[in-house]
């Protein structure tokens, strides 16, 4: 076991070191803000001589995903980056990749969609490809980051799931700021990842095979049921490599992982950079007395309704915290929640507080005042307002 | 429901397999050729919209495994060699 190197580094170098500990062999990338020091550190370090790799610049985002399922159907491991409009632009080629059963890993420097044109933090990019059959993890901080870039490929690449990966970090929150990893050595990373063998099949001109071909009404549907199945049994893999690489690393990670949820009539539910804010005001309100908990999602898809349901099932109130809005209904992760107590006998009430959109910033008192409006509901025995908008503009001239 | 087989990612092993999908299928009329008719034109070979139609030495065959039954040939012939029929089924 060699030995972890500390350093000091920004949330884009962190991807983009995890990337590079992975050994990809084609990063066909289309640099976009806020992610864009990813494809700019791993072209340095291939020029470099750091890393053996095939870096294609590609004419836009819907090329890079194109040449991201091209290679990967070679059995190339391939990673790419991008955010926001990028990923929007990728977005039929999404799910050709999850369709086609590609591991693909890609960065996201998660940013808000326009318009009007916005380049902060904001989960809508990512949020918005939720059906695309693409695995979806988001961290909480850089260190998370790198970590979560040689999970997801581990878990990708799995034989039991073999479906593409997002890795989520928030735009400048993380992307842009520098704190202190530790990066795993080369030959710890190698044993725990092995050279990617696709069980499937790959395109080879010495055995040459049909890749993405048509899918008619005879078979359509299995194909599908098959895909989602793979994503759906996706959580016992990741539960696995989530343990696995706690040994060898000593790192936790969890598909959620509750903050003093034990014995909390509410909990917070939080997802990416905001959930450290949260962390901090449960703390200050537990010195208050008040029974409050936050339970982080790392894993957005497959969505853990099991581990939900466990940590918040015998909670009064449930404060389900969005950074996205499903303009109609509410937030993406609320509407997941409703539909993972539907059929409970036992549910918390549930709040939906839509918050940091475009990079607006979340601070502990919007966690203080989620709680005190959930724990108004709980009392009141009703939720008056299931969706609220928080920490806006009072004074709007119109 | 019929049986189907399907491989994950719907990868199959197989190359050049689009040439056992039989699109002919779907034809609702066929078109009949009058050999002693035709004068080897092939302005239906020049104007079939799918490549259903075969050149051969002395008249043309219609390759009845990708013909649709536009009936185009049909409207094309000089010396109206081609007949729309009835396709049984």
């Amino acid at each position: 076991m060699g030995e972890q190197k500390g350093m000091t580094i920004q949330g884009n170098m962190a991807t983009a070191l995890g990337a590079k500990l992975c050994k990809p062999n084609v990063i066909p990338a289309y640099p976009i803000t806020p992610s864009t020091l990813f494809p700019e550190k791993l072209s340095e370090y291939i020029a470099d001589g750091e890393l053996d790799a095939e870096m294609i610049r590609v004419e836009s985002e819907h090329s890079a995903m194109s040449a991201c399922i091209g290679a990967s159907s070679t059995g190339a491991r391939t990673c790419t980056a991008s955010a926001s409009q990028g990923i929007a632009l990728m977005h039929e080629m999404l799910f050709i990749a999850a369709g086609m059963r590609l591991p693909i890993v890609m960065a996201v420097g998660n940013r808000a969609l326009s318009a009007p044109i916005n380049i902060w933090a904001d989960h809508q990019d990512s949020i918005a490809s939720r059906d695309s059959g693409w695995m979806q993890f988001y961290a909480e901080k850089n260190q998370e980051g790198l970590d979560l870039m040689i999970l997801a490929f581990r878990i990708a690449e799995d034989e039991r799931v073999l479906l593409p990966a997002m890795v989520g970090i928030d735009g400048f929150v993380l992307t842009h700021t520098v704190e202190g990893v530790q990066v795993p050595a080369q030959e710890d990373v190698d044993d725990f990842l092995p050279p990617y063998d696709p069980p499937h099949g790959k395109l080879d001109p010495e055995e040459p095979m049909t890749f993405g071909s048509l899918g008619t009404p005879d078979f359509y549907q299995e194909l599908k049921y098959d895909q989602t199945e793979a994503l759906e049994k996706a959580p016992e893999v990741i539960d696995e490599v989530f343990d696995e690489f706690e040994e060898e690393f000593g790192r936790e990670y969890n598909r959620i992982t509750p903050y003093k949820c034990d014995d909390a009539d509410i909990i917070l539910l939080t997802m990416g950079s905001m959930s450290g804010t949260a962390r901090a005001a449960v703390d200050e309100m537990r010195e208050e007395g008040k029974k409050v908990g936050m339970a982080k999602m790392t894993v957005f898809r497959p969505f853990p309704g099991d581990l939900l349901k466990e940590i918040a099932g015998d909670a009064d109130g449930l404060a389900v915290v969005d950074r996205n809005i499903s303009p109609g209904f509410g937030g993406a992760v609320f509407a997941e929640c409703a539909g993972t107590f539907i059929n409970e006998s036992k549910s918390p009430l549930m709040k939906n507080f839509i918050i940091g959109l475009g990079g607006r910033e979340i601070f502990k008192e919007n966690f203080k005042e989620m709680y005190e409006k959930t724990k108004e509901a709980v009392e009141a025995g009703e939720v008056e307002k299931p969706v609220e908008w928080l920490n806006m503009n009072e004074d709007v001239m119109r | 429901m019929t049986k189907v087989k399907i491989t994950i990612g719907g990868i199959n092993k197989k190359a050049g397999s689009s040439k056992e999908y039989k699109t002919g299928s779907w034809r609702t009329m066929k078109p009949e050729v009058d050999i002693e008719k035709c004068i080897q034109c092939f302005k239906c070979f020049d104007y079939c919209p799918d490549g259903a139609v075969k050149k051969t030495e002395d008249a043309i065959i219609i390759d009845l495994d990708y013909c649709k039954g536009c009936g185009i040939c049909k409207r094309e012939c000089p010396v109206k060699a081609i007949e729309m029929i009835e396709e049984e089924k």
